[in-house]
């Protein structure tokens, strides 16, 4: 066989010209989608217990000079790092919720379904209250290196029974909230014997709540997102034939087991350092990727962006939306991302029967 | 593609954990140019053989394409010569047609790869080579049977492979879509592809194929033409019916069950 392609027929070429059509409507969403991310963390940077107008709030950040030290001190320290870290945990949460749903071929799945977030929040929790950790690493970082090695075991179990003969999508999902519970019923152990502070702290954890933000932590989670992506983004079209079921992708060519291992530790690393700094924030990672489905499909090249947008957009609307709903005081986000989560989600899965 | 392409099944056996499917099985090499059935009763082990070929399983013994071992290549290598398609494709994948034959193109890798426009390209072609390139937008969920097993079939093709192994090609066709897919399958071997179905339907090995091979509980039962493969003695000792098989005016098998065989004369069958 020659490698050179036979010349276009008719029907060929109409098929290629619908398809970049399909392709150029698919990037403006994209573009589209970019466009919202921004406009709801520009009303997330605007809303707040001090009152600060969005205009004020813009005008502080393009010439802090001009601005009073109190709004500088609002938006920089406050404001900005929250924001800007509900950016971010949205997008890991997002994209770690899609690479699960196709690599565990799952539409249920996500880091709060199968217990991967309350794994973090155990390790976390050991931390916190026992102080057990993981050896040679840093006091302040060994919050975050137990909850990544928790979510990175709880994942391991689960591709192990995933891989294990006979059990089925839905065996996993089931084993996924055994975890949830489990893990659950273990940080209320903790809870128990916890000092009143370290108590205090759990609770943060367990509810999840962008008010512990700050810029160094902004800046790990930025780092985390860097390294990730980009693997995330070569791995598109393995991710894309896997769809199609395992044995299929293999007979294209692609070592199933590794991508599935490496998109799992990604998964654990995005699942670890989002629920380390801001605990567990639900829905995020299993709302957005069926919003980014039905916005631009499963070619995984523009899925994994257009999840991780959503991821953005939600949760920073989320968050405008917690120091909102009752004035004067922010609720914790994930309270937020709970109440209207779980709502959408059903409305989606209801939509995608009919 | 040459006249020479042959592959050869030597001593294979696969089972799933401790139980056996295929038992040291040996065949007489299956050539290109010529569409291959693999019959058998249920659990006699016709997908397995075919997705050990396919290279999805682990097997001891030693499948080969002409001289070269099939376990010595590459994901890719083995990928761009030999396509398999699974039974069905899975529910619920928002995906257009387009984009799984373009998935099938780019998502093992290639020894040269190449650019965007071409890889559309050859996607487009292979969904026109099946007359399917009209349904190149829509979703897979929105497609009939017939056109689903099509648009598999397309991703199967675009790597251009020399071998084509199809479990169950037709199974959840109707009749019309059944000749379609089969005599699609003819012209492709036709071109000198070698193509192997496991086929549930005997009427159907015996009008399209030009080899057929019978298994029975991992074993050959029999293998060569339709007309020496399937027989009534073949009928009751593999299938257990009682049935015959007649040569119609036009020079085609029929074969016509008559019903099931006692279990006693069933064993006597097998000897």
């Amino acid at each position: 066989m020659t490698t050179a392609s036979p010349p276009l027929t008719a029907s060929a070429a109409a098929a290629v010209a619908g398809y970049r059509r399909l392709l150029r409507r698919r990037l403006l969403l994209l573009a589209l989608l970019v466009a919202a991310a921004i406009g709801a963390f520009l009303l997330d940077l605007a809303s707040g217990a001090s009152g600060l107008s969005l205009r004020e709030a813009v005008m502080t950040l393009v010439a802090p000079d001009a601005a009073s030290r109190t709004s500088l001190v609002i938006i920089r320290d406050i404001r900005l790092p929250q924001a800007v870290m509900a950016v971010m945990v949205g997008m890991a949460l997002a994209l770690a919720g899609a690479e699960m749903q196709t690599v565990l071929n799952n539409p249920l799945a996500s880091p709060l379904t199968l217990g991967t977030s309350s794994a973090a929040v155990f390790g976390a929790a050991l931390a916190i209250v026992l102080g057990v950790g993981v050896p040679f690493i840093p006091l302040s970082w060994i919050i975050s290196a137990n909850a990544f090695v928790f979510a990175f075991g709880s994942m391991l179990l689960i591709q192990a029974l995933s891989r294990a003969r006979g059990a089925g999508s839905e065996t996993v999902v089931l084993f996924g909230i055994a975890l949830f519970f489990s893990f659950n019923a273990l940080v209320g152990l903790l809870q128990y014997v916890a000092s009143e502070q370290a108590l205090q702290q759990l609770v943060f954890w367990t509810l999840g709540s962008l008010g512990r933000a700050s810029w160094d932590k902004a800046v790990l989670l930025a780092l985390v997102l860097a390294f990730t992506i980009p693997f995330s983004l070569a791995a598109a079209w393995r991710l894309t034939a896997l769809r199609l079921g395992a044995e299929r992708a293999e007979s294209f060519g692609v070592n199933v087991a590794r991508v599935r291992l490496w998109s799992l530790v990604r998964v654990s690393v995005l699942t670890g350092a989002a629920v380390s700094f801001v605990g567990i924030i639900g829905f995020i990672g299993l709302v957005a990727p069926h919003m980014a489905r039905l916005l631009v499909g499963e070619d995984h090249r523009l899925f994994l962006p257009a999840s991780a947008l959503t991821g953005a957009l939600v949760l920073s609307l989320a968050a405008t939306a917690s120091k909102l709903i009752v004035p004067g005081a922010v609720l914790p986000v994930g309270i937020v991302t709970a109440l209207v989560g779980v709502p959408v989600f059903m409305l989606l899965m209801f939509g995608r029967r009919t | 593609m040459s006249d020479a392409l042959s592959l050869h099944v030597h001593e294979v056996s696969v089972g799933y954990g401790r139980r056996e499917v295929v038992r040291g099985l040996s065949l007489a090499p299956l050539r290109g140019g010529c569409v291959t059935a693999l019959v058998g009763p249920n659990a006699a082990g016709k997908s397995t053989l075919l997705r050990t070929i396919a290279g999805l399983l682990p097997m001891r013994g030693r499948v080969s394409l002409g001289a070269v071992d099939l376990a010595g290549l590459s994901r890719a290598e083995r990928a761009a010569r030999i396509g398999f398609m699974p039974q069905s494709l899975p529910g619920g994948v928002a995906l257009t047609v387009m984009e799984t034959v373009m998935g099938a193109l780019r998502a093992g890798g290639d020894a040269a790869p190449i650019s965007g426009s071409e890889m559309q390209t050859r996607a487009a072609l292979a969904l026109d080579d099946l007359g399917i390139g009209a349904l190149a937008l829509e979703t897979l969920d929105k497609l009939s049977g017939g056109q689903r097993q099509l648009a598999s079939l397309a991703q199967a093709l675009v790597r251009r492979p020399d071998v084509l192994l199809l479990d169950e090609p037709t199974s959840a066709l109707d009749l019309r879509h059944q000749v379609v897919v089969m005599s699609i399958l003819r012209r492709l071997a036709g071109e000198g592809r070698l193509v192997v179905a496991v086929l549930h339907d005997l009427a159907l090995a015996a009008r399209w194929a030009d080899h057929v091979v019978v298994l029975s509980e991992g074993r050959c039962a029999a293998e060569g033409a339709p007309s020496q493969t399937i027989s009534s003695a073949v009928l009751a000792s593999v299938y257990g019916v009682e049935g015959r098989v007649e040569t119609c005016s036009r020079g085609m098998l029929q074969i016509m069950v008559d019903g099931p065989l006692p279990p006693s004369a069933q064993k006597t069958g097998e000897t």
